[in-house]
């Protein structure tokens, strides 16, 4: 990867990525959020702004883990972790979350990703190279279901390739649903030109930002 | 008088067969029928296809059952945990087949199973590998996979309450994938933590019907708080 003039930008940190994405969702929507990044999401909403949060294990009006003292064993997140149950909550079977899910009733599913295609497919569930056994979770019925799927994910790997690509090299989740990503640089709105960028952290020159996708990036028109 | 309460782990296990389709409940451990499935490693049904959301953890329960070598299938969404690596070991050994089959799939074939639906269109997996091979097909402009309802010879589940007709309630994320389950399988034995008299459910929060269950059996272990 080319290194763009002096580095004078700090890219955001999970926290913050998660921050930056909730300033983004309105009262009154239904939320899913995914494992990971996604889940921190939900710690920069504050509690006087009503959105409410769907588990896909049957929870809806999740609310913030409980103190220890007050952990209850049957109240769990899609991801294993202790929740509680904010007032107005309540249980759902597996088939009735999913049919919220898959029916289009959530108004926002906010997933992690290995890459997103400037097509808006997304690539969530397996690395061609793994070689432990598959799982994919709810992730496929997350990706079409939801009115909307915003991707939270570093701009790049861990070795510096670009996530937002032109096609995806992973096994995909879904074709042509992602709507907008948020990255530790930049914000992304997915349309018929490709990825236009909505947002940019301070100090980030486009072009640096450009260096750091191989899908070709716009400006807004 | 109608009474499906059975009082011994013999009389829940009773004719299930080698080479049956066992639906198990739970989300991870939670809504997971851990008695039930120690009675049926007891039972020593082999050669079984287990639907689970997940493919055991720790060491025990469904864990245990494939490390005894007892489950030639499972059906599953997510069949990874950092506390168990039994099911891995013996997927990556040749020796257990693996469907995976996305959450929400996995429930909506269930649900199909137990209303008598044999197959629906569903836009998830459309493009993926796990869509390869199914039959697809257009549908009000969105594209479709056909998925086949699911059923299962025993449906092994959890509840919280439970009444001698079969009546039961469930607690919290402990309802998951057992009321589905309790509706798809010709047999549905459902271990609970409380046993009430009839009549003291109130009609209006019985969540599974006793008309899918066939058997209840009370294994009470601690009310949380704990």
């Amino acid at each position: 990867m080319p290194e763009t003039s002096s580095v004078a930008f700090k890219p955001l940190g999970r926290a913050a990525m998660a921050e930056r994405l909730a300033r983004d969702i309105p009262e009154g929507w239904y939320v899913n959020l995914g494992i990971g990044i996604p889940t921190l999401v939900a710690d920069h909403v504050p509690l006087d702004r009503e959105v409410i949060f769907h588990s896909e294990n049957g929870v809806l009006g999740m609310g913030p883990a409980p103190a220890a003292e007050h952990i209850d064993p049957w109240l769990i997140n899609a991801g294993k972790q202790h929740v509680t149950l904010r007032q107005g909550g309540c249980f759902v079977h597996h088939a009735d979350s999913f049919a919220m899910i898959r029916g289009g009733h959530l108004d926002l599913c906010v997933l992690g990703a290995y890459q997103v295609a400037t097509n808006g497919d997304i690539a969530n569930w397996a690395t061609s190279e793994n070689d432990t056994a598959p799982a994919v979770g709810g992730a496929m019925d997350l990706a079409v279901g939801a009115k909307r799927l915003w991707v939270v994910m570093e701009q790049t790997t861990r070795e510096g390739h670009a996530r937002l690509v032109n096609r995806l090299s992973y096994p995909a989740t879904a074709l042509a649903v992602v709507k907008r990503v948020y990255t530790n640089l930049a914000v992304f709105e997915v349309t018929e030109r490709g990825f236009v960028v909505l947002d940019m952290i301070a100090g980030l020159s486009f072009a640096a930002l450009q260096a750091r996708s191989e899908a070709k990036l716009h400006l807004p028109s | 008088m109608i009474n499906r309460i059975v009082r011994t782990m013999a009389e829940a296990m009773a004719g299930i067969a080698d080479g049956a389709v066992v639906l198990l409940g739970g989300f991870g451990s939670v809504g997971q029928p851990q008695a039930l499935i120690d009675g049926l490693i007891e039972h020593g049904a082999k050669d079984l296809t287990v639907v689970a959301n997940n493919a055991g953890s720790g060491g025990e329960g469904l864990a245990k059952l494939l490390a005894m070598g007892r489950v030639r299938k499972i059906v599953c969404s997510y069949p990874r945990s950092p506390s168990a690596t039994v099911f891995e070991d013996l997927y990556k050994a040749g020796r257990i087949e693996l469907e995976l089959v996305p959450q929400g799939t996995l429930a909506e074939r269930m649900r199909a199973a137990g209303a008598g639906v044999q197959a629906f269109f569903t836009p998830t997996s459309y493009g993926t590998k796990l869509a390869a091979g199914k039959e697809t097909r257009e549908i009000n402009g969105r594209n479709c996979v056909l998925e086949y309802a699911l059923s299962g010879d025993v449906a092994l589940i959890e509840a919280w309450q439970g009444d001698r007709w079969g009546n039961l309630t469930y607690r919290r994320s402990g309802r998951n994938f057992n009321p589905v389950m309790a509706t798809a399988a010709r047999l549905t034995v459902a271990q609970t933590q409380h046993i009430v008299e009839l009549g003291a459910l109130d009609a209006e929060a019985v969540v599974t019907p006793g008309i899918f269950v066939d058997r209840v059996i009370h294994v009470p272990y601690g009310d949380p708080p704990l």
